[in-house]
């Protein structure tokens, strides 16, 4: 960077600045907001006015929320699919992605194309359904497992990273007299940490939130996500009103959970993991989203 | 094998080295599951677009959708005789090209005054903010917007009233009139510093040497920003906006779903939404078929377009 000193260029700096920490503020503040509100009592908060800090402490929103199994159950099922899914979707996306990254593959051009074909090209949602539904899959768990197995768009960034490992690499253990598969598992997978790990956070990031497969492909409660949990209090007042009542008839005293609070705390909830998470592994993501775009 | 040797064999003799060739079993067995899974996945529901054309029963399945009744252009004609559709469409639109007026430049901008910031670690930290929003979902995310839009308790209201700006608290969510404004902006919010990346790299890509020469001819930052950064990222910028001109009418489903009320569903009913109600929840599929299909084809036209003007103004395109 030119260092430059000039009274116009500190001006510009401290503009710029000010800039970016409003920028700061409005981004954060929703959380803050939310993690406040959350552990204020209902009936205080509706007077208004908890915006900087906790007025009047209380833990019941969040007895209250955590006394529900629904919510429990929901987040059994957005933790599996998200372990579950994303492991699969990883081993069985780079499995293809090695062997499309392998120069001697034949019929390579009518793959790429196939695969083009299914990052651009959809029947739109109702044939999806129709075929999800014939399948087997309408309310069942393996509905968010098997539709998400594979991405041709993970294909390209596995690939870019495969194709910059050197070739004499694989020449030599073929040499060794080591098969295809043996290459792939003991030799790529170990080598490719840094896009592995990249893929498998974006992968599990969108099992975490997901809730659109949970709502269209499911039914009932039972294999609820966390993230259909929520938008449903956030959506129906009445949802949220029925566990707030259920909450002060048998804990905390009146008015301690109302609807909002609640709402609040069940936001709270399902973002913090990733809010704890995210700072430590944001690099993984950055590298990910360019080794896409240096090829794509 | 050399390449001339390969060409040499008939297709027989390549067919047969093949089945000996145990890499190459092993190769296409990892790669035909996918392949499979492509089948099943997207040709599979692209033949069933077939049911807009015609007279579907849910209950058939997918063997239905040979057998039902072709009833030509009539689930068209019913869209386009419904008012709800071209209401909808006009949603579809408007909020796109508003996000495409505001959030395009203004993530342009974003990238570029970040990039000036002198403080390493300050410009890591807002980098860090930023991004977050992007990893929330939508069903959280709205959540909070409707939490601080809330003209009892949110702080929207109490700021704006402590200002003297409106002496009444505003419905913001309960008024169709403030809805694409308030979409726009959110969405804004969440995507801003995601958005980003992408310039920040090719920012990162130009040459320091142009700065140092163009400060000691007497450029101001301003025309350093100006006639070397902006130039430096043209390519990037055009590829991003063809991009984003195709998916004018993927509006994304989250969003509004999420936003979308009884009161302000006139301004908030998208072609997502309005696909997911009509075909889920009406079970009028064919219907629902049809406005997605006809959907489909005009993505598909625009980003041709896009791509087609971006080639001509500035010779770079995507394909």
């Amino acid at each position: 960077m030119v260092k430059d000193n000039s009274l116009s260029d500190r001006i510009f700096n401290i503009c710029n600045i000010t800039f970016m920490l409003i920028l700061i503020v409005l981004t954060l503040y929703p959380f803050w907001y939310s993690i406040i509100g959350s552990f204020n009592t209902g009936t205080d908060y509706a007077r208004g006015g908890v915006y900087l800090w906790t007025r009047d402490f209380t833990l019941s929103n969040y007895k209250a929320l955590f006394s529900d199994n629904a919510l429990i159950k929901a987040f059994g099922v957005t933790i599996s699919r998200t372990i579950i899914g994303t492991v699969t979707h990883v081993l069985f996306t780079s499995m293809f992605a090695y062997a499309f990254s392998r120069p001697n593959l034949k019929l390579k051009n009518a793959y790429a194309t196939i695969g083009l074909m299914s990052m651009y090209l959809s029947g739109g949602l109702i044939p999806y359904f129709i075929l999800l539904n014939s399948l087997g899959l309408y309310n069942s768990f393996l509905v968010y497992i098997i539709p998400a197995l594979f991405s041709f768009w993970n294909v390209i960034l596995f690939r870019s990273y495969f194709a910059e490992l050197p070739d004499a690499l694989i020449e030599s253990a073929k040499i060794d007299g080591a098969g295809e598969y043996r290459i792939f598992f003991t030799m790529i997978l170990p080598l490719s940490k840094p896009v592995m790990a990249a893929i498998a956070l974006f992968t599990a990031v969108g099992h975490w939130n997901a809730y659109y497969d949970s709502m269209v492909y499911t039914l009932g409660s039972e294999l609820q996500t966390v993230q259909l949990y929520i938008l449903k209090l956030i959506q129906s007042t009445e949802a949220a009103l029925l566990l707030a009542n259920m909450s002060t008839s048998t804990a905390a005293g009146q008015g301690a959970v109302t609807t909002t609070t609640l709402q609040l705390a069940a936001m709270v909830a399902a973002s913090l993991p990733i809010i704890v998470i995210y700072p430590f592994v944001q690099k993984f993501f950055i590298k990910g989203m360019l080794i896409g775009s240096v090829k794509g | 094998m050399t390449g001339t040797e390969q060409a040499q064999q008939t297709k027989q003799g390549r067919m047969g080295r093949l089945l000996r060739d145990k890499d190459q079993l092993s190769l296409q067995s990892m790669i035909i599951p996918g392949i499979l899974f492509v089948f099943v996945f997207t040709f599979i529901p692209l033949y069933g677009v077939l049911i807009a054309f015609k007279e579907y029963n849910i209950v058939t399945g997918i063997k239905g959708i040979f057998e039902a009744e072709w009833v030509g252009l009539a689930n068209f004609k019913e869209f386009v005789n419904d008012i709800n559709f071209w209401n909808m469409l006009k949603n579809t639109l408007g909020i796109n090209l508003l996000s495409l007026l505001i959030t395009f430049p203004f993530t342009i901008l974003f990238a570029i005054l970040l990039n000036e910031v002198t403080s390493a670690k300050f410009k890591k930290l807002t980098q860090t903010v930023t991004y977050l929003p992007h990893f929330i979902s939508w069903s959280i995310f709205g959540g909070l917007v409707i939490s601080i839009l809330s003209p009892s308790t949110g702080v929207v209201n109490y700021l704006l009233q402590k200002l003297g700006i409106i002496d009444q608290a505003i419905h913001f969510l309960g008024n169709p009139d403030y809805f694409w404004l308030l979409a726009v902006l959110t969405n804004l919010i969440k995507e801003l510093g995601w958005g980003a990346i992408l310039y920040l790299a090719a920012i990162a890509g130009i040459d320091q040497e142009m700065y140092e020469a163009a400060y000691m001819d007497g450029a101001t930052r301003f025309q350093r920003i100006w006639h070397i950064t902006l130039p430096s990222i043209t390519g990037t910028i055009v590829i991003l906006l063809v991009f984003q001109i195709s998916n004018i009418l993927n509006s994304g489903f989250d969003q509004f779903f999420v936003l979308q009320n009884p009161l302000n569903i006139d301004a908030s009913e998208v072609i997502d939404t309005y696909v997911y109600k009509v075909g889920l929840q009406e079970f009028r599929m064919e219907y629902a078929t049809a406005v997605g299909l006809m959907k489909t084809v005009i993505a598909l036209f625009l980003l041709y377009l896009a791509n087609f003007i971006a080639k001509k103004i500035t010779g770079k395109g995507i394909f």
